[in-house]
Formats: C-alpha cells, structure tokens, sequence
C-alpha cells in the first residue's frame, strides 16, 4: 500500500467484502472421513474449471440409451430366435437395428464436422473406446441388419428363392453375432464417459459398465413388454426383475465407491432429480412387469417405466460427469488428497511438482 | 497387458514408442513465472503467426486477465493473481515443504535460508533474474532480519499446452487426427479431426477445446490447442511465443536441457530465499509420465488454474476395459437366465 500527499483528500476506504484475487477463493474442504491426510483448504483460479467439460450435447446421452436398447434387443432377439418365442424374436430384431440406425445418427449428428463421420473408421485404436465402439457398433449392426433381412426375408420372399435359402443360410450366425456383440455395445459407454478426465465419470469406472448393462436390459425388456403379446412376455419380464434389482445395487455401490466429494455430482440439481426419478421408474416397472406383466396394460405400462428409467440413468448420468468437470473443487479436491496420502505414506516420487530433485537423492526414489 | 502398462503410464520416451526413426531431441517449453511481466506477447504471437481467430472481447474482472484460460482459440494464456502477504507466506510455506519433502529429517524451518522478497513487487521486470546472487540474497536477508513481507504480489503465468508424455488428448483420438510428432510435440490435423470432442473431455489440463462457430470461422468444429509451432520448428525456428517473449520467461528448446536449466533457476530461487518456487512437469514419475512444458510456479499449481496431481486417463484404461468386460459377460448372462428358465 502506498501513499502520498493527496491520500488526505480522499474520502475513507470502504472495507472489502471478499477478498480479490484467484488466490483468495479460499472454503471450507468438505471432510472425507476415510482418509486421513491434513485439511488442505481449496483454491483455484477465480473459480475457473480446471478440466473441459465434453462438448457433447443431448444427442450422446440419447446415444448411451439407444445403444443399450439396441444391444438388449437384440440379446432378446436371439433369445427369442433360440427359445422358439416368434414375436420375441422379430421385436428384438427389428428394435436392435432401429435402435442401433437411430444412435448412430445421433453420434453422427454430434460431431463438430458430421460429414466426416466416416473418419472414425479410419483406424482402429485400441486406446481410444470412441474407436473400439466405432468398430463394435459396426459390427453389431451388420449382425443386427443380417437378422432383421433374414426376419423380413421370411415374410416377403418365395421360400424356394435363392435369396431367401441364402438368408436361412446367414440367419443363425447373424444371430450369434448379434447376441455377441451386445453386451460389447452396451458397456463399452461406461468406459467411453470414463476414459475422461471429468472426474465424477472417471472415478466410477469400475461400477459404470454394470449400471450401464443392467440399464440396457432393462430398457430392451420395457420395450419388449410394450410390444410383445402377453403370453409371450415372460423371459422380458424376468429379465426386467433381474436388470433393474442389477442397476440399483450396481448404482449403490457406485456411489459409494465415489465417496461423498464425487459422487456429489449424482444428487444435486438436474442430474440429481433425473436419477431419483430414475430409480423410482425402474424399481416400479419391474415390480409392475413381475406383477402385472400377464396383463396387457399392466406390460405396457412397466415396459415405459423400463424405458424412460433406463432413459433418465443415461440423461443424469451424463449430466452428472459434465457438471463434475465444470467445478474445480471436484478437481483439485480428490488429486490433493491423492497427493497428500501418497505423501503421508513416504512416497516423494510421482508428483507433477517438484522442488529439489537434483541435489537431493531421496526425491530421485521413483525415476530410473 | 504389460505393453498396454509401458506405453499407457511411467517414463518413457514417447518418440520412441511413437515408431519415429532417427529423431530430433523432444523439444519443449521452460516457462520461467518468476520473471514473467505479463505483457501478453505470448499471446499476441501465438494469434498472429497461427491464424487464430477472434474469440471474445470482453473485461472478465480478473485482474488482467481477459482471455479467462486456455482453448480453442486462445493456446497461450497469461494468467494474473494477485495476492496479499498472507498468501505469500502460505505459498512459501508449502514450497519449503516440498523442500523438506523427502528430507531425512523432517525439522523446523529454523535454519532454511530466511523467505523474503526483495521489494513489494519483486517479480517484475527487475525481479530476481535481474539482479546478481549477490544483491538478491543480500536483500533478501536484510527483509528476513526486518520481518517483512510484502504485502501484496502479482503472479503471472503464460500458461499452455503441456505436450504430456502419456497425452490423453492423443489416446482417446478416434480418428487418428492427433499424432505424436518426431519433436514429442502432439499435434492436430485440422483436416482429419472430425470433432468428436473426445480430447476436450480427456485432457487432464483443460487444454484442447472444439472450437465454435459457424462455416466463417476457420477449423470451427474441429478440436484445437498448442501445436508448439510445428510449422516452424519444421523449419529450424523458434515457437512464436518463446520467440515474442521479451524476459526469456518462454524459453524453448531440447526437452532434456530445458529441464536442467529449470532446475538451475529452482535452485538458485531457493538459495536467493524464495522458496515458493517449484517446478511443474519436470518429474518423468509423474501421472502424465512428464511434460513437454515445464514450469517454474511461485504459488501452488491450482492457485495458476493447474490440476494439484493431475493423471492421464487412459492410465486405467486395462482395468476399464476388464471391468466392462465382466460387465458384459453379465449382461450376456443375465439375457440367458430370463430365456433358461423357461423352457417347455
């Protein structure tokens, strides 16, 4: 501070409310009982995000579900194609590729350059899941579409065509196909919205891939249930039971695993209530599926509670990451606490900052 | 699954793995803070030279800084903070205990060289760097034996892509459009990337960004960031920046001398009193395996905006893929237990 002659002059200084400053945004950390390293209060820079949230837009989310509809259709349509259950079998089918069309659309139509779309089949990267479910998606759609040309081919063709021996010839390993590359195609989501660095996505990677799974079952049951007559229905009505009580413990242990810090993300505000609601849909269209399901309203009505619970999942879940990723404390936060256990347990290797590493042997432990 | 482990984590030389033949040293950044004025040269060059269009002109209200932070179209940013004495205590607080972090005995700083700054804005341009060891430690002790410190200082920081050594950004790429260069630098091709955003949510910096805009604005749509200047060093050249920068805050050049030079300049803050100073990115053992830029910083790294422990992604990415795959072994198993229990 300094002053000079005019200072008198001038009227007395208010007091500052808050203190200016990237440095001054100074709160209380929120405790996190398990582990035990030194309060470290939060800072950042005024605020600012220290990670980029995904640029993605509605269409992924409504990717993540139609691509669990899709796989879990088509599971159902091999189920069906196996079990003899013919309306089981053409629902599956036709909603596996309908599905799969529509939320390849959907990621198309993402894109900051759509008409390049076909460049994720340019190469194939084992450490990019965009590109291993690139590839699976394709996959699964020419099994997907094979099945379904082999259904319509029943139908519409003279048995004795060539066309029509040739798809009977194809029918069986498309089915397989399709019923393999499922459950690929449902859980390669959960990895695709962990390998990032918003840390309420990341931090759930162990758990994501069976909410994402169970998800995907309970939304091909659901629609199954809608669709399907009520003497056939009963594998989608199991199948409702046993996906959605999957999705709520998987869900369970998700959120503890996070511990209270990230999994914040998953109860606040919009992605908060979606999962609420989420949860609420899924628990009762699968009681109503158990319950009711021999009745036709009684299935259609669980089938839409199926698929608008599987919906709300993918919708808050997504919400959830990207909302992790624009606040700094989630973070900062969880890394210092990394940091600070790793440090209170010894380690001096392994730190993105350094002091003395040159005169000091003992900082040199970690590196070769 | 070990090959994942070597090229996913750890030290390692990313040139190498990339395939290069008879590579160039991996070239780098040594952003010196301490002796940063904030003149926004940096910024100003990077523009200019890479064709970096217009993206917001307004006043943020954080100090000087009005381009908030790195993106699409802003792939150098000075960032401004301004601290009071109390700050300043902190920070060297925890710089010395990163000091005595490894120490065979952890004491009390009693016998540390004694923290001070030699003037109340002791980082301008007349900093440390300026003067010689001999003024500045003399100084230094004279404010320590006086008990000051100031009562205010102004950080600033040119701030830029890391070209991490286990970039994310170049994992996640689906399309291949980021690729490691025979500099160790990690590029966009502008006319590959199809905009995916993969590497905006990836990097653990907050770097890359899917730029906005309509059809006018040139690479809207596509992913960008840094390319530390690949066009130039091409040719022999000095990034834009570094070569802009009037206090040789931006220095760059081979990667291995760049990190000895930080470590020099660390080491000569600390003996001159200011412990605050650390280097950031300069450890291969780190989460990011290293950075390609490195950094001198006078405060912690999330005061600058910079993640505190930051980790590539992809690192987990063996267990992802076994989780996910358990996963769907479930769901596979699940599908057959509704058909199973059925039968006729």
């Amino acid at each position: 501070m300094t002053t000079n002659p005019l200072d008198a002059d001038r009227p007395p200084e208010l007091p500052r409310s808050g203190r200016r400053g990237g440095g001054g945004d100074v709160r209380r950390r929120r405790r996190d009982e398990s582990i035990m390293v030194p309060d470290a209060e939060f800072q950042s820079y005024y605020g600012h995000q220290v990670v980029k949230p995904a640029p993605w837009k509605k269409e992924i989310p409504s990717y993540l579900f139609l691509g669990g509809v899709a796989a879990g259709s088509a599971l159902i349509g091999a189920g069906g194609a196996a079990a003899g259950l013919s309306s089981l079998r053409r629902i599956g089918r036709v909603t596996a590729v309908g599905a799969a069309a529509l939320g390849g659309a959907a990621l198309a139509k993402d894109l900051g350059k759509p008409s390049r779309a076909l460049n994720m089949m340019r190469t194939v990267k084992l450490t990019s899941p965009m590109s291993v479910g690139s590839w699976i998606l394709t996959a699964f759609s020419g099994f997907a579409g094979t099945a379904l040309a082999a259904e319509v081919g029943r139908s519409v063709l003279d048995r004795d065509s060539f066309l029509a021996k040739l798809l009977r010839v194809v029918e069986p390993p498309a089915t397989v196909g399709s019923a393999l590359f499922a459950p690929p195609l449902a859980a390669y989501t959960a990895v695709l919205l962990s390998d990032t660095a918003s840390p309420t996505w990341h931090e759930s990677y162990r758990e994501l891939p069976f909410v994402f799974v169970s998800s995907a079952n309970a939304a091909a049951s659901g629609l199954a249930l809608l669709a399907a007559p009520t003497a056939e229905n009963g594998p989608a009505r199991k199948l409702a039971a046993v996906s959605a009580a999957a999705e709520v413990v998987a869900f369970e242990r998700m959120q503890r695993t996070l511990g209270p810090t990230l999994s914040a993300p998953l109860h606040e505000g919009r992605a908060g209530a979606l999962l609420r609601v989420s949860k609420l849909l899924t628990v009762g269209g699968a009681v109503g599926a158990v319950l009711f399901g021999h009745k036709r309203t009684g299935a259609a009505l669980s089938g839409l509670a199926l698929l608008a619970g599987s919906a709300c999942t993918r919708f808050g879940v997504f919400e959830a990451g990207i909302e992790s990723a624009k606040d700094p404390r989630q973070t900062v936060e969880p890394q210092k606490q990394r940091l600070e256990g790793r440090r209170a347990a010894g380690a001096s290797g392994g730190s993105i900052t350094t002091s003395r590493s040159t005169d000091m042997p003992a900082l040199q432990g970690g590196s070769t | 699954m070990s090959f994942w482990r070597n090229q996913l984590s750890g030290p390692t030389d990313p040139v190498a793995d990339a395939a290069w033949e008879a590579p160039p040293p991996r070239k780098g950044f040594f952003t010196d803070t301490s002796i940063c004025i904030g003149c926004k040269a940096c910024e100003v060059a990077c523009k200019e030279w890479n064709a970096i269009p217009e993206d917001g002109l307004s006043l943020l209200g954080t100090s000087y800084d009005n381009t908030g932070s790195l993106g699409a179209s802003t792939w150098r940013h000075v960032a401004f903070i301004e601290q009071s004495g109390e700050r300043i205590a902190q920070a060297r607080e925890s710089g010395r205990r990163l000091v005595d972090l490894g120490m065979p005995a952890v004491g009390l700083p009693d016998t540390a060289p004694a923290p001070a700054l030699a003037g109340s804005n002791g980082h301008g341009a007349a900093g440390p760097g300026a003067m010689t060891d001999g003024d500045a430690v003399a100084l230094a002790s004279e404010a320590a034996a006086a008990g000051t410190v100031p009562d205010f200082r102004w950080l600033m920081s040119s701030d830029v892509c890391k070209h991490c050594t286990h970039a994310a950004c170049l994992d996640v790429c689906p399309t291949g459009a980021l690729f490691r260069t025979e500099f160790g630098t990690v590029v966009v091709q502008d006319d590959v990337c199809n905009g995916c955003g993969y590497c905006v949510a990836a990097c653990p910096f907050g770097v890359i960004e899917r730029r906005d805009g309509d059809a006018t604005v040139k690479n809207s749509g596509i992913a960008q960031k840094c390319t530390l200047c690949y066009d130039r060093l091409g040719a022999g050249q000095t990034p834009a920046c570094a070569q802009a920068c009037p206090t040789t805050s931006i220095r760059f050049g081979d990667l291995d001398e760049l990190r000895e030079v930080a470590q020099q300049r660390v080491d000569t803050l600390h003996a001159n009193g200011y412990t605050e100073a650390r280097l950031y990115g300069a450890d291969p053992t780190d989460g990011v395996g290293g950075t390609g830029s490195v950094f001198l910083l006078l405060d912690e790294p999330e005061v600058y905006g910079l993640p505190p422990d930051p980790k590539v992604t992809t690192a987990d990415l063996p267990d992802m893929f076994r989780k996910a795959g358990i996963a769907g072994l479930t769901m596979l198993g699940m599908a057959a237990a509704a058909f199973l229990g059925r039968r006729r």
